[in-house]
């Protein structure tokens, strides 16, 4: 009978899309109603062919196919994601890089979305999402809940990746940074996310530990903030539902104020608390001890939880909002230091006592480096957020240098160190094919990290800098221009540091081909009869 | 308009003074005595069930 809806509801599908793609208004709808028809007329098939399929009854192992896709997902948009950045760095150094051939496809314009989305939603996302469904199993002591839906979430995920991708090339975007998909795509993401939200919380309900571990409430936060701050900014009225451009329902400063309500919370709450999820329970993992203060760990939640929602504001100093809004965005983002250094010290100090691992693991090492550079942002953060320092700091290329240490540093590498934590384990491997080849990766990212960080520091304040500087007569001494002109050398450096982090990213993706492909399996893999 | 006003006295008193409550009341409750080992059986959750899932007789054995 499920079948039979399935199939309606599948041809439903296919034969709406392929009227959309007839009478689309715009390249970006037509392409879409075609990625949409042909991925619905194959599952029709797919649905087809598997009704008289004997229905087996569900393994009792932990559901771990959807996690190995999920860390080949991982791997892959990380290489893409940071691939394009190199790219658009270069684009900034040199503009003859945005070629006439490929307008307006290739321009900066059009690249920059790709990548900022590539490498938090596709890389950050399937990250979260595969180690969600690692850590929440081995956590409740339970298999993932609702079957197959697991399956649709990671797919599911991926469509809207692709969707979003090919969106912004063709030039589909609502223009608000980090929420640039149009009307539909958003849907599709409401679809998937409440599914994510259903396997995980249904995991949760099973579960046969009495307490939930403190990693699952990080992540349950996430996936339910995330889930508020999407419907909430993407309340938009399509003009037409053959074509892909929509109208915001906010406007003026309402608009201004909810897009960076959720900008910010989508940094406190899908690269910080389920990052810290994922911190929370590697790091005990791969250091062989219980995380340091259990204690530490809830006040570091409910204060991260209770603060971070307030510190949106920051984004708008000197702005048509009004001061006092601006002022408690500035004070919450100050008062958020705590939590954020609590966090860093109960992981780091999760190591007390193993400090010797440090020599001689270079996933720890990779670990303890996220860690650092996760207390660094959480520093820099509310100090750009003070109004006297943001006036220096606003628009320029400092900004970027931020974002850039919390992203390579702590995001990037608390997830290579799960890539390598869950790469052997989940194909019965002993260990990594190569230890040496993730020491190389650690010394090229970290180098890059530092490379970037440093000429964006010295590129934005000499930028803050120069803009203000004024003659003796009250005129501005520099034009736009001269600012251009003057961050040359540095964007080169930012380049180079850029393809740094990403020849340490491919030698990690030829790492994990080879420890999948190969090597003495000593382990045996969970999920798998015993032979 | 009138709704508006209503609902900015609400979130300056009452909503205030229940968020406020609730934060202290969860770190307070966090730091309740009497919790150490719980904390330190809950803390050891990441070392059990690592290769299947668990069942309810494993977690009697290890009480």
């Amino acid at each position: 009978m499920g079948n039979y809806i399935k199939l309606i509801a599948l041809g439903g599908v296919t034969l709406f899309a392929a009227l959309a793609a007839n009478w689309g208004r715009d390249v970006a709808y037509i392409v879409h109603a075609l990625i949409i028809m042909g991925v619905a007329a194959f599952m029709f098939v797919r649905v087809l062919r598997q009704m008289e399929a004997p229905v087996y009854a569900t393994p009792d192992g932990y559901m771990d196919d959807v996690v190995r896709a999920g860390v080949i997902a991982t791997g892959f948009w990380g290489v893409v994601g940071f691939l394009v950045g190199v790219v658009i760095a270069f684009q900034l150094a040199f503009p003859a890089l945005n070629f006439e051939v490929l307008q307006p496809y290739g321009n900066f314009g059009r690249l920059r979305p790709l990548h900022t989305s590539a490498v938090i939603f596709a890389f950050g996302g399937n990250a979260l999402i595969m180690s969600s469904f690692y850590i929440v199993q081995r956590t409740c002591g339970a298999r993932l809940w609702g079957g197959n839906l697991a399956w649709f979430v990671f797919w599911g995920y991926n469509l809207f990746i692709v969707l979003a991708a090919t969106g912004y090339l063709l030039g589909a975007t609502q223009s608000k940074e980090y929420a640039e998909p149009e009307w539909y795509v958003d849907i599709w993401l409401t679809v998937v996310w409440l599914a994510f939200l259903a396997v995980f919380m249904g995991t949760i309900f099973k579960r046969v530990e009495k307490h939930i571990y403190v990693a699952n409430w990080f992540l349950l936060s996430f996936i339910i903030t995330v889930a508020m701050l999407h419907l909430v900014n993407n309340l938009s009225i399509p003009v037409s539902i053959w074509g892909s451009k929509s109208v915001q329902v906010f406007s003026g400063v309402q608009d201004a104020m909810v897009q960076w309500w959720y900008g910010h919370n989508a940094v406190g709450f899908f690269l910080t608390a389920g990052f810290l999820g994922m911190m929370y329970y590697f790091v005990p993992k791969q250091a062989g001890r219980p995380v340091f203060s259990y204690k530490l760990s809830i006040i570091h939640f409910w204060a991260l939880i209770f603060l971070y929602i307030w510190a949106g504001p920051h984004h708008l100093h000197y702005t048509a909002l009004p001061d006092w809004a601006s002022t408690l965005g500035m004070v919450f983002s100050i008062i958020l230091w705590m939590p954020s250094w609590g966090g860093m010290i109960n992981g780091l100090m999760t190591l007390q006592g193993a400090w010797d691992k440090l020599r001689t693991d270079p996933i720890i090492r990779m670990m303890v480096i996220s860690l650092a550079f996760y207390g660094m942002s959480t520093f820099e953060g509310p100090m750009m957020s003070i109004r006297a320092v943001n006036s220096l700091s606003h628009y320029t290329d400092w900004t970027i240098g931020h974002v850039h240490s919390g992203a390579l540093g702590w995001n990037g590498m608390i997830t290579f160190s799960a890539l390598y934590f869950l790469t052997p384990k989940l194909w019965g491997r002993a260990q990594m094919y190569s230890m040496s080849a993730i020491n190389w990766h650690f010394w090229l990212a970290t180098i890059g990290i530092i490379l970037y960080a440093a000429s964006m520091w010295v590129t934005g304040i000499m930028e803050g800098l120069m803009w203000r500087e004024v003659d003796a007569n009250g005129f501005l001494v520099n034009s736009f221009a001269d600012t251009v002109s003057a961050k040359f050398p540095m964007y080169v450096v930012r380049g180079l540091g850029g393809v740094l982090y990403l020849g340490g990213a491919l030698i990690m993706a030829w790492n994990m081909y080879m420890t999948i492909r190969g090597g003495a399996k000593v382990h045996a893999p969970v999920g798998v009869p015993a032979e | 308009m009138e709704n508006t006003s209503l609902l900015t006295q609400m979130a300056e008193n009452w909503m205030l003074l229940a968020m406020f409550t609730l934060f202290i009341g969860a770190i307070l409750w966090a730091l309740r005595p009497g919790t150490r080992a719980l904390h330190r059986d809950t803390a050891n959750i990441p070392f059990r069930n690592e290769d299947r899932p668990g069942s309810s007789e494993t977690e009697e054995l290890q009480k």
